[in-house]
This record gives C-alpha cells, sequence and structure tokens, in this order.
C-alpha cells in the first residue's frame, strides 16, 4: 500500500508511537520512551497492528528485588558469613558464637546446618564448633549470594537475564525467609513487519487534524486543512441501546397477524373463578385436570361468588341434566363450592367463554372473530422445558356459517404466518370442544412433524348456554413457546423470562 | 392421559389384515388415540379419557378392525347375555357407603399368562381413568372355582372384617388393612370417616373383597386354572358402575368368554330387582343436516350411515337412528356423532377453507397503550424486561408490601404470591445482574394483583409501568425527567406530592396525582430496602397506573 495514503490516517498516538518505534523492543519500554500514557500508548500499538505493521506479543517476566532481610544481609553481612567470622575467632559453642556474631539462635542454628553441610565448620572435641580450611578460604571472598543481593540492590533482574552462578545464588535465596521476592509482570514485545519498518522511516511531518469542528465550518478554516483518514474497517466500542423485550416483539407480531385476519382482541383477568375458566367450559366438576397439582387456586382470597346468576343457572343445568341443548349433561349434583374456587386461569379460553356471553349481552358483535396472546398458569414447578406461566394464542370465529372446514382454513393461514408451510390435523379430545383437533405442523428443519396445539368446535354445551343459542364456534388455543425458544435458539425454556441484562442487550430482533 | 400397551400381534389378527408398521401408527393416530411408539411386537398408545372402552387390547382392537373397515367387523359389535345363573343381593347396610354394584359372570375363559396381563390391566386402567383412582368405580374380578353363591354385598361395621387380604401373610382385619397394607394405605382416604365398609361375601359368608380397597387372596385371584370369573363394578351411581361393567365384559367376550347376566338385588333405593349387565345398544336421533352444516360436507344417508358403523355404531336409514354400543360413554349429544364421523371420513380428506365473513381487526386499547409507553421508555434506552407474576412472599414483604394474594401449594414454592406491583420483580431481576455493567435502566409492563375490597370478594387486577433505575448517579431528578417525558407524550398533566412509602427514601419520594387521584409513585428507594434484597447500588424508580390512559 501506498505509504503516504496511510501516513494521512495516522492517530496522533500512532505518530507519536512511530517516532519511537524500533524492533524487538518492550511495551513498557515505549511508555517510557514516548512519556505517554500506558493506554495511549497501546492504543497507537493496536491500531499499527491492526494496520499489518507490526505484531505485538504477550511476554511474561519474572522479576526479583531485595526483600526485608536480604537489604538487612547486604548492610550486615550474610548470617552465615557472620557466624564464620565468629568462629574464626576461636572455637566455640553454638550459643557462644551466636552472641559473638550477633545471631538470634533461631537463625544460628539454621545457618549452622548450611555450613556444615558445606564443610565449612566442623564440631571439635565437647561439642564445641570451629572453623574449617573451607571455611577460611571462603571468609577471604564474596559468595555468589552476597553478589546477586548486590546486584539487586542497584537494579532488579528479570529471571531469564541470570547467569549460572546467580541462577545458583537465586535458588538457594529463594528458599530463605524474606531474603528476595519475586513480582511476575506482563509486558509485550513488538516486532516489526516489513511495512512497520518502512512507516518509522517514512515522514510524519504532515499536518493532519483529528476533528472536523463546527469552528471550522463557522470560520471556513477546513477549506486550509487536511484530516486525518480513518481505519473505518476495524471494530468500535459496543453501545447499547434500550430495547422492548424479545417475547413482546415475538407477541406484536402474532397480534399483527390475526388483526390483519380482522379478529378483535380479547382481555380479562388472570385471576378466574373456577366457573368460568372450567365450568362454563362444560369441564366436569371432577375431571382430573382440575387438581391442585395442575392449577393454581388461591390461598387468600379464596373464593368470589358468580354475580352473573343467570349464567350460572344455566352453567349449573347443563353439567346436571344438558339443560336446553339437547345434551344429557354429566349427570352429577353441580356444587357451588367448587365453582366459585378462585385460580390462576389454565387457558385464555376462558376469555372466549367470556365473550361469548358478552355477544349474549349484547357487548360484542355477531358473527365476531376473536383472538388473544396472553399469559396462562399450570402449577408446575420450573425446568429447562417446563414454565408455571406461558402464553397462549387463543382465537374463535363465531359465525352461524362456520364449519370444521373454515377451522382448518384459519389454522393453516395462521400458522403458514409462523413459517410452517404444512400442517395436518389428528383427532384429538377437549372436554369442550367436539370435533376436536390436534395440529401438526411440518417442521422445516428437523423434518418431522411437531404438535403446535389444540383446536376444534365449541361443543353446543358451551355455546348454547353462554350465547343463548346454538351458534358454530370455531377455537383453537396454540402454545407459543417453540416458535419463540426456537428463533431465538433459546434451548433452556427458562432463559425466556431470565431477564440478563447483557442477553436482552445483544439478542437479536424478531424479524418476520 | 393413560397410556396402554399393546400387542401387536394379538392386534393384526383382530383386524384380520396384514399392515406395515407405518400403515398402523397412521391408522391409530387417525381413530383419535395417540401413538406414542410402535417397537417389536409393543405398541403403546395414549387413550383420551372420553374413550375408556378403548383402554384394553379387545376394546382397542374392536375399534380398530371397525375403522380399517376389516371384514365383518364394522357396524354394531354383536354380544349375546346368557340368563342369570346367579343373584346379588344389594343390602341396605351399604347405602350409606357404596351403594352401587352392577355384576356379571363370564364363563369358558382360557387364560393364558398374557391373557391373564391383559385382564389385570383392564382393571388398572379403568381404576385410574374411568374410576377416578377408584372413587367413582372400583372393579372386582374373582374366580368362580373358589366362590359360592349367592352373593351378598354388606356394609360391614370394619370391627367385623377380618380376612387375608392379597398378597398378606395371615388374615387381617379392616384397620390392620389400612394402617399396614400397601393397598390399604394407599386407598384408605377413601373409606375414612365411613361407618360401614362395603364388602362382598359368598354364600359360605367368606369375605370375597373390601371393595374398594382390596380383594381376598383365597376367592379374589385369578389363576392359569381359572374359566369362569365373577366381575362387579360398585359406586355411587348405578348408571356410572353399569356403564363400567360393560366394558369390562365386552372385552372378556372379546377374549372368548360368553357373558352371563346375574340378577341384583337392592334392598335399598328404587331399582328393586334388576339384572345386569345390559347391553342393549342406546339409540339415538340423528339430523343429516346438522352434522353436515358442523363438518361443512354434503354427505348422504348412506354415506353417513357407513361412516357410523365404521366408528363400530348401528344404523338404521329409515328410522335414522344410531344404535350406540353399551361400552360407550361419551355420547352426550349428536354434536359426538359428528365427531365420529369426521373421524371416520378421514380428518385428512377435509379441504380447508377461508369463509368471507366481513370483521374488522382491533387492538385492544391496553394492548395500544403499552405499545406506545413501550416506545417512549425505549427512546429512553430503557430495556424491557418480562418477569413472572408469581413472586416469593419475602420479597413483597422486604418492600413493605404485607397484603398481597397468596397461592396454595406451589409446586415451585419460592413462588407463592402474586406481586402487588412489577416493581419488586425488577428488583429481584437486578439482583441477579449485579455482574453486568451500570448503570442498568430496566422496565415492566405488567400486571399487579390485590385482594378487591368489593363485597363479592376476589382480586383486583392493575396494569402498571414500573421502571427501575439503577447506577451511582441515577436518582429521583433521572426518574422524573422519563416520568415527564410520558406524560408529555401520552398527553397528561400531573402534579406531585410529597409522600412517604415503606420503600422509599424520606423526603426523596412522591405521588403521582392525576384529577385528584394517585395514579402512582417516583421514588428514590430506600438503603434498607436495597440492602435486604442483596443490592449494592442507588436506585430509583416509577410505578405508574396505565388505565390512566
Amino acid at each position: 500500500m501506498d505509504i503516504a495514503k496511510i501516513t494521512k490516517k495516522l492517530h496522533p498516538y500512532e505518530r507519536a508511537v512511530l517516532l519511537k518505534l524500533k524492533d524487538n523492543i518492550t511495551y513498557s519500554w515505549l511508555v517510557r520512551e514516548t512519556g505517554l500514557q500506558g493506554v495511549e500508548v497501546m492504543r497507537g500499538l493496536q491500531w499499527l497492528e491492526n494496520r499489518g505493521a507490526l505484531k505485538l506479543e504477550h511476554k511474561k517476566t519474572t522479576r526479583i528485588i531485595l526483600d526485608k532481610n536480604g537489604e538487612a544481609a547486604l548492610e550486615r553481612g550474610l548470617p552465615e558469613d557472620r557466624l564464620l567470622k565468629a568462629l574464626k575467632e576461636g572455637p566455640a559453642t553454638i550459643q557462644d558464637a551466636a552472641t559473638r556474631g550477633k545471631l538470634d539462635p533461631q537463625e544460628a542454628s539454621a545457618v549452622m546446618g548450611l555450613l556444615k553441610r558445606t564443610s565449612r565448620i566442623e564440631f571439635g572435641a565437647d561439642k564445641v564448633l570451629q572453623i574449617t580450611k573451607i571455611g577460611e578460604q571462603a571468609l577471604g571472598k564474596d559468595s555468589f549470594e552476597i553478589r546477586l543481593l548486590r546486584k539487586l540492590s542497584e537494579a532488579p533482574l528479570e529471571t531469564g537475564e541470570l547467569t549460572p552462578e546467580l541462577k545458583y545464588a537465586f535458588d538457594n535465596l529463594k528458599k530463605r525467609r524474606q531474603m528476595i521476592k519475586t513480582v511476575e509482570e506482563k509486558d509485550r514485545t513488538i516486532y516489526l513487519e516489513p511495512l512497520g519498518r518502512e512507516l518509522i522511516k517514512a515522514d510524519l511531518s504532515g499536518e493532519y487534524a483529528d476533528k472536523l469542528t463546527s469552528e471550522d465550518l463557522k470560520t471556513g478554516a477546513w477549506q486550509k486543512k487536511e484530516y486525518r483518514g480513518y481505519d473505518v474497517s476495524i471494530n468500535v466500542p459496543t453501545k447499547s441501546p434500550g430495547k422492548p423485550h424479545f417475547v413482546n416483539e415475538a407477541i406484536d407480531y402474532i397480534k399483527q397477524v390475526w388483526l390483519e385476519l380482522g379478529f378483535q382482541e380479547m382481555e380479562g383477568d388472570y385471576v378466574q373463578t373456577a366457573f368460568w375458566d372450567l365450568d362454563a367450559l362444560f369441564v366436569p366438576q371432577d375431571h382430573p385436570a382440575r387438581e391442585m397439582q395442575d392449577t393454581f387456586y388461591l390461598e387468600k382470597p379464596a373464593k368470589q361468588a358468580i354475580a352473573d346468576k343467570k349464567v350460572y343457572e344455566a352453567v349449573k343445568a347443563v353439567h346436571e341434566n344438558g339443560g336446553d341443548t339437547g345434551s344429557k349433561g354429566w349427570g352429577y349434583e353441580f356444587s357451588k363450592k367448587e365453582s366459585e374456587q378462585l385460580m390462576l386461569r389454565t387457558h385464555t379460553t376462558v376469555l372466549s367463554a367470556q365473550t361469548l356471553n358478552a355477544i349474549r349481552q349484547g357487548n360484542a358483535a355477531l358473527p365476531g372473530k376473536y383472538f388473544s396472546v396472553d399469559k396462562v398458569f399450570r402449577n408446575e414447578s420450573l425446568d429447562w422445558k417446563h414454565l408455571f406461566e406461558f402464553y397462549q394464542v387463543e382465537g374463535i370465529v363465531v359465525d352461524p356459517d362456520a364449519t370444521f372446514s373454515h377451522l382448518l382454513g384459519y389454522l393453516e393461514l395462521f400458522f403458514k404466518k409462523l413459517g410452517y408451510e404444512k400442517i395436518r390435523i389428528r383427532p384429538a379430545h377437549f372436554p369442550y370442544t367436539e370435533p376436536s383437533v390436534e395440529v401438526d405442523g411440518w417442521h422445516p428443519e428437523k423434518k418431522e412433524w411437531v404438535e403446535l396445539g389444540g383446536a376444534g368446535l365449541f361443543r353446543p354445551e358451551v355455546t348454547k348456554t353462554l350465547i343463548g343459542k346454538e351458534v358454530p364456534v370455531l377455537a383453537w388455543g396454540i402454545g407459543m413457546a417453540r416458535s419463540i425458544s426456537e428463533y431465538f435458539a433459546i434451548t433452556d425454556i427458562r432463559d425466556l423470562y431470565n431477564n440478563d441484562i447483557k442477553k436482552l442487550q445483544t439478542i437479536k430482533k424478531w424479524v418476520k | 392421559m393413560p397410556t396402554i400397551t399393546l400387542s401387536k400381534k394379538e392386534l393384526l389378527e383382530t383386524i384380520g389384515k396384514k399392515l406395515s408398521d407405518e400403515e398402523l401408527a397412521d391408522r391409530i393416530s387417525m381413530l383419535g388415540t395417540n401413538l406414542e411408539d410402535i417397537e417389536g411386537d409393543e405398541i403403546s398408545v395414549e387413550i383420551f379419557p372420553n374413550r375408556p372402552d378403548l383402554l384394553s387390547q379387545q376394546g382397542f382392537g374392536r375399534a380398530l378392525a371397525s375403522f380399517i373397515g376389516a371384514l365383518g367387523k364394522t357396524g354394531l359389535a354383536k354380544f349375546v347375555v346368557e340368563k342369570p345363573k346367579i343373584t346379588v343381593t344389594i343390602e341396605k347396610s351399604t347405602e350409606d357407603c357404596r351403594p352401587y354394584t352392577a355384576c356379571a359372570v363370564i364363563r369358558g375363559l382360557k387364560l393364558s399368562e398374557q391373557k391373564i396381563e391383559e385382564m389385570i390391566m383392564i382393571q388398572e386402567k379403568l381404576h385410574i381413568t374411568y374410576g377416578r383412582n377408584r372413587k367413582k368405580v372400583a372393579i372386582g374380578i374373582y374366580p368362580m372355582e373358589h366362590i359360592t353363591t349367592p352373593i351378598r354385598f354388606v356394609g360391614l361395621a370394619p370391627d367385623k372384617i377380618k380376612f387375608l387380604p392379597l398378597e398378606a401373610r395371615g388374615e387381617m382385619t379392616a384397620k390392620e388393612i389400612l394402617e399396614d397394607h400397601p393397598k390399604g394405605k394407599e386407598y384408605a382416604g377413601l373409606v375414612k370417616g365411613l361407618k360401614h365398609y362395603a364388602c362382598f361375601i359368598d354364600g359360605k359368608d367368606k369375605i370375597m373383597s373390601m371393595t374398594p380397597i382390596i380383594n381376598s387372596e383365597l376367592t379374589g385371584k385369578v389363576s392359569h386354572s381359572t374359566t369362569d370369573v365373577f366381575v362387579e363394578c360398585s359406586g355411587f351411581d348405578y348408571g356410572v358402575v353399569s356403564t363400567c361393567l360393560n366394558m369390562i365384559v365386552t372385552s372378556l367376550a372379546d377374549m372368548g368368554g360368553t357373558i352371563e347376566a346375574c340378577a341384583l338385588k337392592y334392598e335399598h333405593g328404587k331399582l328393586g330387582t334388576i339384572t345386569s349387565p345390559d347391553l342393549t345398544p342406546k339409540e339415538w336421533k340423528i339430523d343429516l343436516t346438522y352434522i353436515n352444516k358442523v363438518l361443512g360436507l354434503k354427505l348422504s344417508e348412506k354415506e353417513m350411515g357407513a361412516l357410523l358403523e365404521k366408528m363400530g355404531f348401528g344404523y338404521d336409514e329409515k328410522k335414522r337412528v344410531v344404535f350406540v354400543p353399551a361400552y360407550r360413554n361419551d355420547i352426550l349429544h349428536m354434536v359426538d356423532f359428528a365427531e365420529d364421523i369426521a373421524i371416520a371420513y378421514g380428518y385428512e380428506n377435509f379441504t380447508p377453507t377461508i369463509p368471507t365473513v366481513a370483521t374488522v381487526g382491533e387492538e385492544s386499547w391496553k394492548s395500544k397503550v403499552e405499545r406506545k409507553v413501550r416506545e417512549i421508555l425505549v427512546g429512553h434506552g430503557l430495556l424491557e424486561m418480562k418477569n413472572y407474576h408469581l413472586v416469593n412472599a419475602e420479597d413483597q414483604e422486604t418492600m413493605g408490601v404485607n397484603e398481597y394474594v397468596k397461592l396454595k401449594s406451589c409446586v415451585s414454592q419460592e413462588y407463592n404470591t402474586l406481586r402487588r406491583t412489577p416493581l419488586v420483580s425488577l428488583l429481584v431481576a437486578l439482583t441477579r445482574n449485579q455482574h453486568h455493567e451500570y448503570p442498568q435502566k430496566v422496565f415492566e409492563i405488567g400486571r399487579g394483583f390485590k385482594e378487591a375490597r368489593e363485597k363479592d370478594g376476589g382480586v383486583k387486577e392493575q396494569e402498571f409501568l414500573a421502571v427501575l433505575l439503577a447506577g451511582e448517579d441515577e436518582n429521583y431528578t433521572r426518574a422524573r425527567q422519563i416520568l415527564d417525558s410520558i406524560a408529555l407524550g401520552m398527553d397528561i398533566q400531573p402534579s406531585f406530592e410529597e409522600v412517604d412509602k415503606s420503600w422509599s427514601l424520606e423526603g426523596r419520594a412522591a405521588h403521582i396525582i392525576l384529577d385528584g387521584k394517585v395514579i402512582g409513585d417516583i421514588a428514590e428507594i430506600h438503603p434498607r430496602v436495597l440492602t435486604a434484597l442483596g443490592l449494592e447500588v442507588p436506585c430509583s424508580a416509577i410505578i405508574l397506573k396505565l388505565d390512566v390512559f
């Protein structure tokens, strides 16, 4: 590349670094030489590295420095030398020799072992210590240890640059108490690439403005200035925007689909009576799904009276004997107590039931199409594939002309929007629909049928009781967790509501 | 839902046709049962709760053979019931414990190991599902060679009961059975508090069983040498127990036995002396127009009749009457035929159709408001969180919220109350995020709950916005700036009034007031609350009711 073109793009940090740059130097050396701050030098080096001008290599060094006892030894001599000197004055017991050499007893016995091992002293008669020939010779010259300590008092040394003798002294001294200590240091070594070699020779004298300022614009100074070019290919620091929750994005999309198909949104309470959640939907009061382990019942408050007496009586009748629906009913005695229990809704089908009742009261349209995408609750323990609250996509079509084939039509249309080109239905069973279907979708990646949700036509026991006349009602309840988890590559379903800030900031958008 | 295990070999014999595993899997799914697996000779199928009559090898085989259209296997299955030879007296003493039973005798069975297993499976599966774990129906099957007729169904005082129960080492009293016998312990709840326990007693006064708990080892254990069995179902409703009996005897008849009725002599109630089982099909009127309308088809009478027969019904075209087998309990309404007709027609053969009803889509006002508010907050660089509505009581109490909606027996015990506002959820969520960079600025739009004060009781639900700003420089002013921009955007002019909240720092909290009503709060959170939750950064918050817009 054209060197002049590059020099024009150089940042002031890079220029400062280039002025002092040589091959095979360290980062810390460069900091000292340039007088810049460490981060400035590092920035400059990294940018130059990005340009291919140099290579940075991590280097770990161990530096040796003097410790407390080491400093004392430099002043007063090493303890072994002092003991040796004391014995040179004449044989003595260890205690006497220690007193003579001003060593404390512990120190004295520690170095006594060392001196004996190296034959510099020996035991004479009556356990008295005396100096040997070797000892006397040794006293005459500096030991490797003292030489190392002296060197360290001048400047710290790196372990890598020790001579064999000093290495020997280092190994000995590091075993002894507080003589020396080592400090681990990280540094970087800089190796120049051919481009770097050219750059350090290049003319860096040109002046390039770093910033285009409003002052430049007001005064027209920009006409006389040259501006530094950027390296536009490098990464910039990340910045996190505010974001809607990713699950809400998916929900918004699904709501949009239903709105486009002419559906009206339903809403209602999360806390419902068993009457609305189950009885109104003709679920028998002894149905296993009502049991405690599946449903969140409330402890406080525990019950609520059914305000609408008319619908209460109609539902009671349909359970007991079919009422006026042409059904046999379940044939048991309906329990008010069971009905009044408060619970967290187990399905949004409760909203559909309430919408049918609103039609009877003249508060909702017939024919009408209604939907909701909202939370439902199941008393389950949390694990990677279970949540105790999750979303259900609910829809009903209340239309005197609706048929089973229409149900299939709506489902096919909806699932196409969710990415399932092919769906199939299988017979299923729900207490409130007849016929009932289970919807499977052909999974384009897994290449297999996956369960998507349940659907059907509401039973006359539901429609006639709630609307007041028998009108066909197409209905479906679809889970969303699979579609959302797959889109966002979530394998542990708890991660949907884990609210990890980093994840919320970096997760992709729902683009469908 | 219950899963049954079937023998493929036996199933194919019943059908009388060779089918590949794929074909078999497809047909089983399309019959309205959930195929779990076919492996070797074993087929596992999940049965929907409306079809307990499919819970046996025989019942399932009969339905599948008819559905597939095997020669001579479609239409109403015929069963012969021989005249009663034995009498069962139902004494008045059963009235307050287990008043009803329906009984039958099956003769001429050839019981292999597999057949005995199948018999046990029918009993078990019906107990769990249709019998609601023996509460609604309990079933007993006894070898005729060990009992003496006539049989009595009696309510006995617990201290009068002593016999050798199945799988026990010696005779046990009723009390010992309920306390020490595994089955006794399991089902003790069903007889709790009763003065009498219902027992079947034979002609020699031997206790055959203490129902719904356990049979006698001597008179209640079927073996290879057994050819004739006595079958009883007991419970609280004659219709329920007799339907259950019908499911069992038809399966045993398909196993090769002949059905012999029993005379039932009721000494209580209105039944008097009757015979069971009654396998006369029930007659239902059917309306072709109705069926065609529900399904969106144009079937003829003849086609509908053929489809009904595929599902094991009989059909009289002239009278327009469907004959429903006595073992089926799922026909409550004419619409139930529509589903069976659809299954026989084949769900795969319906053409999806989009009707042309002109309706106008409309988003709820609540959703609209949420969308707008969310836009404003995202513009301020806030992250939206979504937390559970269920929170721990302790966390609410930490914030000074002591009255909350409480749940009963939660499986996940740490989530046992409904949150008063989403603020508590945000605070707890931030305690899990302390390893990430600050400031952390988050919001949640969601529901809060409190007990309603109205006389009907119940729960008041309220849609809230909660904002939480955590960081060295986050304070009342920052929170107020955000609130102001919501007010501006949503076009309201609130005023502010100092207040002391249980969770706020004194002098740094305000009620947000609109038209004289409190619609929310802004506050710096009290260090006591932060410390109790384990948060080590200053936090400021907004709570705002969203129904004010």
